[in-house]
């Protein structure tokens, strides 16, 4: 038994619509069992057909070709001429800007799906999704009336009134400024867990993946390159593509050029570089180094377990909450995330000449031949 | 004053916008939100009545709703009557001469409704028709309101299609505006100059009442 059962082909009326140029549409497919994940994050970069998809589910976008089934329901087929509408799918979306409507007040916007209800019962959940919400006190209130997180809390409620049997949710945190989004992440993992909706969601933010995915699907220019659970993505991702939407900081370039016990040395701009093979000698390797992974020190650490230890320069300095990312050349651009404290230790200064050292074990080494860089 | 003719055209502007509101508000909603590649025919279509002379649309409508056309027949069969030199000729005239002054006001207000309203209105499981009533009207009504007032206005002034048509029957098809142009042909200029100042203050008032709708943006 399947919860869903996705096999698509979307092209875009215009090519012109398409962000990015280089791609006309979106072609994906996978199923999903009934239980779980109950949260799946589409990651993606704008223009890279992640909303597209949710629109297909969401019936918003006929694809020319495949089929969706959600358990026994056939959505779409293409080649049995079926397209349910929107309104017949029973699902809670949530338009990118939620999309409130501005002449309704909050209490009838939360209502507006309560067609099918008395107008007793109707109020009865109005009531209890305003508490849920945390909307009480606004109930005669006008969209433009609300601050970003009550404009969000809204959508929500909206969204799951008629308690769909799935949740789309289109970039629900982007909206808000930083400290808001925080907090509605925060809510937003509590809201999905405590109603039990297997819920999609559309970002271009890796922060929703890892704090709010089971499941992470890695989306660009229409396709799905990854997907898996969060831990296994972020960890190891498949392509130099999925790399960079996952968040590693430096990929680099080079040819293997000995294998020694599984362990491959590479030379990149005069620096080795050691790290688990991907291949023989002589073919070429991308090499993922996450920012997190890159410690600094002033002066060599010769005496340690760690392989990888490059002599740089500070370049630039960048303070990101508790950590600074720093910007270092080693011949190659390498970026690196310490903790503040630790930075102020260290007491470095642009210019400055420091060593950075990077365990063998950390560094994400591919094939080359499996990958393209663009 | 030529009450019967002022009764009469108030009677033919009436029945013409509530028919243009049955008929204008899908029409233009459909014009607003699709796709198809044939909407722009559709568009110049409703378009027409803008450049053409009242007299050529009279003309061609004379000469396909005679009793000899397969209009004609189906019409005297069904109603048992002619559309020419009739009101209900006049009306039906008035109608498509209309549809412009009407149709455009309301295609625009719809198209300045965030589509996004809409699919979110869909997605919260509204058909299509609760839609348009709940979300698309309530967002757009000055524009629609402005599109039932030009429609109403344009008809009271009407003169070529309604005497092409109708042809100037007193108590049937002789409207305010046929009335007066009988009065200046009889040099009766008192009873002109009274019918011509109502009309005149009508139609200013309409315009001032259509540029504050379209100037005034929703109460919210």
């Amino acid at each position: 038994m399947t919860l869903l059962d996705v096999d698509i082909e979307f092209r875009y009326p215009h090519a012109a619509d398409s962000a990015d140029g280089e791609h006309h549409g979106v072609t994906c497919r996978w199923q999903d069992p009934i239980a779980e994940p109950l949260v799946t994050v589409f990651l993606g970069a704008s223009g890279s057909g992640k909303t597209t998809i949710l629109r297909c589910l969401a019936g918003l976008e006929r694809p020319q070709r495949g089929h969706v089934r959600f358990g026994d329901t056939v959505w779409f087929d293409a080649a049995r001429g079926i397209h349910l509408a929107p309104d017949r799918r029973h699902v809670g979306v949530l338009l990118q800007d939620y999309a409130l409507f501005p002449h309704l007040t909050v209490e009838r916007n939360v209502a507006f799906g309560a067609r099918h209800l008395g107008r007793e019962a109707a109020a009865r959940r109005a009531a209890e999704l305003l508490d849920t919400f945390r909307l009480r006190g606004l109930e005669r209130r006008l969209p433009r009336q609300l601050s970003g997180g009550q404009q969000q809390r809204v959508a929500l409620a909206r969204a799951v009134f008629r308690r769909p049997r799935l949740l789309l949710l289109d970039e629900p945190l982007s909206a808000l400024d930083r400290p808001t989004g925080d907090e509605m992440r925060e809510e937003l993992r509590a809201v999905i867990h405590a109603l039990a909706i297997p819920a999609y969601i559309v970002s271009h933010d890796r922060v929703d993946a890892l704090t709010l995915a089971d499941r992470t699907v890695l989306v660009d220019r229409g396709r799905i390159v990854q997907s898996g659970s969060t831990q296994e993505v972020f960890d190891r991702p498949a392509t130099a593509e999925a790399a960079r939407l996952v968040g590693v900081d430096t990929i680099l370039l080079g040819r293997i050029a000995a294998v020694e016990d599984g362990l491959a040395r590479i030379v990149v701009a005069g620096q080795e570089i050691r790290a688990q093979a991907p291949a023989d000698a002589g073919h070429e390797a991308a090499l993922c180094i996450r920012a997190e992974d890159v410690a600094l020190a002033r002066h060599d650490v010769a005496d340690s377990s760690v392989m990888n230890r490059w002599r740089a320069v500070v370049r630039t300095e960048a303070i990101e909450g508790p950590f600074v990312r720093v910007g270092l050349d080693c011949g190659f651009r390498l970026a690196a995330l310490v903790t503040r404290d630790g930075w102020r230790r260290l007491a470095l200064r642009p210019g400055d000449e420091a060593w950075a050292v990077v365990k063998a074990a950390s560094i994400r080494a591919l094939p080359r031949n499996e990958i393209r860089l663009t | 004053m030529d009450w019967v003719a002022v009764g009469l055209t108030l009677k033919l502007a009436a029945l013409t916008t509530l028919v243009l509101a049955v008929i204008g508000l899908p029409l233009a909603y459909w014009l607003a939100t699709t796709r198809r590649v044939w909407r722009p025919v559709v568009d110049a279509a409703v378009a027409i009545p803008l450049l053409l002379p009242p007299t050529v649309l009279g003309f061609y409508f004379l000469i396909s709703t005679g009793p000899n056309t397969p209009i004609g027949r189906l019409y005297e069969r069904v109603f048992s009557g002619t559309l020419p030199f009739s009101f209900s000729g006049v009306l039906l005239a008035s109608v498509l001469y209309n549809l412009p002054f009407a149709v455009r006001p309301f295609a625009s207000g719809f198209a300045a409704v965030d589509r996004r309203l809409v699919e979110a209105a869909r997605c919260l499981g509204a058909s299509g028709a609760r839609t348009f009533v709940s979300v698309v009207l309530p967002l757009s009504w000055p524009s629609v309101l402005a599109g039932l007032v030009l429609a109403f206005a344009h008809t009271v002034g009407e003169f070529g299609v309604v005497l092409m048509v109708g042809g100037n029957i007193p108590g049937l098809t002789r409207t305010i505006a046929l009335a007066i142009y009988d009065d200046v042909q009889a040099f009766d200029y008192q009873a002109a100059n009274e019918a011509s100042a109502l009309l005149l203050i009508f139609a200013v008032s309409v315009l001032v009442v259509t540029y504050g709708l379209q100037r005034r943006t929703l109460p919210l």
